[in-house]
């Protein structure tokens, strides 16, 4: 079995320098984890803020060194620290980011924006470039018309769009996706999660989703890591994991999400009519 | 039903910009008796912040606000003179607000944020205001009240802070408390502390709470009416369990579908699959 992402004992330590008020000390953000991903599925880590989850994501997006534990991409062993990566392999991670409207650089026009990795990592002739931008920019559903146009003249799901679009443009065999619908409106999630789904199976890319929505998750993950102060506390595949969460930390998680059933609603407004009888 | 605490009749603000004017709300009615919690649910750009903005006196002045009848418990919030408004508003009707962290004043510890409204609107001397303050961070579940009397915003956690804006705006015993996102920048497990604490102090104090919400699962844990907006305009009102049980708008049912929760099949619906993006009424 090949795997695309091979992770084994991944930590990282930030050094924080001593001062007036401190000694210096390390913290240690990710304490080990480990994990295996196939082509064509789904990692979703999930965590609340502090867990670690954005900073291993940053390790798997090649964006930051680790500081123990090995990195496999596609098989390949990586550490950044040690080797420039070749943009051979920088093209096979990609990252798309919470916040579409600080990813995008508001000067840039969109065409550009898509064209610029092309421009980076690759020899491809301006012609080619602008078709392969132009082809992109409708697969994410966008319009031919929305080349030449600046961020700012677009919707925050739009602009994910054209982030999603960017991190495609150089064929990438893993996707890192770190809370890329939590800053949407609950339609545009749908449309963006689609969009996703669609993309994948079309593609055959491997995701690994950092989220902290569990109904998020649940939906679009095949196998999930939940994280808490920097130690994956469970880990297994979405079915295993929702059907029967071993660890207190995923049960807590669980007992806060709200629920929108039906009968749950039911039982609250009951609760709270005889409460309110009775006072 | 109770006489309502508040009621809004064909409320509609407008703003003055550079390409001319633009409405955000347009005919909104609300009402709220006294002990309910009333949700009222949007996604961006739907209004739900502005109207009660409004009701609050917030807004910019390039906004104008014009409505039918804006009442609360019998004074008319339209034409209040100066004096009238700083005696209901911060009083009578409070508000905390999404960003907990930014709402408070950094440069000031939060005992003494809190003490400035108690001895503002309850005419409490410093030692009462201190001892009363204790008594407020105490109520709202923060962990050595009388030390973390003295504590910058920056200190705490983004929980720690709602829970001193919580105690800052229950400090009046208000009629009305109004939650404008109240836990969108809150982790899930905070969320939930804040949201059982919002509805206990709801049922002990006997306020009414309008809470502001784009989640779906805040709405079915925390309402008992529901009032659901889009683009500046009423989709629908229900009480919580009809809303979810049998929702009439169709803009209602698409939202309640877009749920990933109530996914069936590899698809989400959008919005869009049950009537175009635009042309909503």
């Amino acid at each position: 079995m090949s795997y695309v992402l091979e992770g084994e004992g991944l930590t990282q330590d930030y050094h924080i320098p001593g001062g007036l008020f401190g000694k210096a000390r390390v913290l240690r953000a990710v304490k080990g984890a480990s994990f295996r991903l196939e082509k064509g599925r789904t990692l979703a880590i999930v965590g609340e803020s502090g867990s670690g989850k954005s900073t291993l994501a940053r390790i798997i997006a090649l964006i930051d060194r680790q500081s123990g534990g090995t990195l496999k991409i596609t098989g390949e062993t990586v550490d950044i620290g040690r080797h420039r990566p070749k943009p051979s392999l920088r093209s096979k991670v990609q990252m798309v980011f919470q916040n579409p409207y600080g990813s995008l650089n508001p000067r840039q026009k969109v065409g550009d924006v898509l064209m610029e990795p092309l421009l980076l990592n690759t020899d491809l002739p301006a012609p080619e470039r602008r078709a392969r931008a132009e082809a992109m920019l409708a697969k994410v559903g966008l319009a031919p018309e929305h080349f030449n146009r600046y961020p700012h003249m677009f919707s925050g799901g739009q602009r994910q769009r054209i982030a999603i679009a960017r991190a495609l443009m150089l064929n990438p065999a893993l996707l890192v996706l770190d809370e890329p619908v939590s800053a949407l409106d609950l339609s545009v999630q749908a449309q963006v999660l689609n969009l996703l789904a669609d993309l994948q199976q079309e593609f055959g890319l491997t995701y690994v989703f950092i989220s902290h929505d569990l109904s998020v998750v649940r939906y679009i993950a095949d196998e999930v890591m939940v994280m808490n102060k920097g130690e994956v506390v469970e880990q297994g595949s979405r079915e295993a994991v929702f059907a029967d969460p071993q660890h207190a930390y995923t049960r807590q998680l669980f007992a806060a999400t709200p629920i929108t059933d039906v009968e749950a609603i039911r039982a609250r407004v009951a609760r709270r009519k005889a409460l309110l009888a009775g006072a | 039903m109770q006489d309502a605490i508040l009621t809004i009749r064909n409320l509609t603000v407008t703003f003055a910009t550079a390409t001319g004017s633009f409405t955000a709300v347009d005919g909104i009615d609300v009402r709220v008796s006294p002990r309910e919690v009333l949700a009222i649910v949007g996604e961006s750009g739907s209004g739900k912040s502005v109207s009660m903005l409004a009701v609050m006196g917030l807004l910019p002045e390039t906004a104008t606000v014009t409505a039918d009848e804006m009442v609360f418990d019998g004074h008319d919030l339209l034409r209040l003179t100066p004096a009238e408004r700083r005696q209901l508003i911060g009083r009578e009707i409070t508000m905390i607000f999404q960003e907990p962290i930014a709402s408070l004043n950094p440069s000031f510890t939060v005992g003494f944020q809190i003490e400035e409204v108690l001895r503002l609107h309850m005419g409490l001397g410093r030692a009462a205001a201190r001892a009363r303050a204790i008594e407020l961070f105490e109520a709202v579940g923060i962990p050595d009240p009388a030390a973390k009397i003295h504590a910058y915003p920056h200190q705490m956690s983004g929980g720690q802070c709602q829970r001193v804006m919580i105690a800052i705006a229950i400090a009046t015993n208000p009629r009305l408390l109004i939650a404008d996102e109240p836990t969108t920048a809150l982790d899930v497990t905070i969320q939930k502390q804040i949201l059982d604490l919002l509805t206990a102090l709801q049922e002990s104090h006997g306020m009414a709470l309008i809470l502001i919400t784009h989640d779906i699962g805040v709405v079915a844990e925390t309402a008992d009416r529901v009032v659901v907006q889009y683009k500046g305009h009423k989709m629908e009102e229900a009480d919580v369990l009809s809303l979810f049980e049998a929702p009439q708008h169709p803009y209602t049912r698409a939202l309640l579908s877009a749920l990933p929760e109530n996914a069936t099949g590899d698809r989400l619906p959008t919005v869009s699959d049950f009537f175009g993006a635009e042309g909503v009424r």
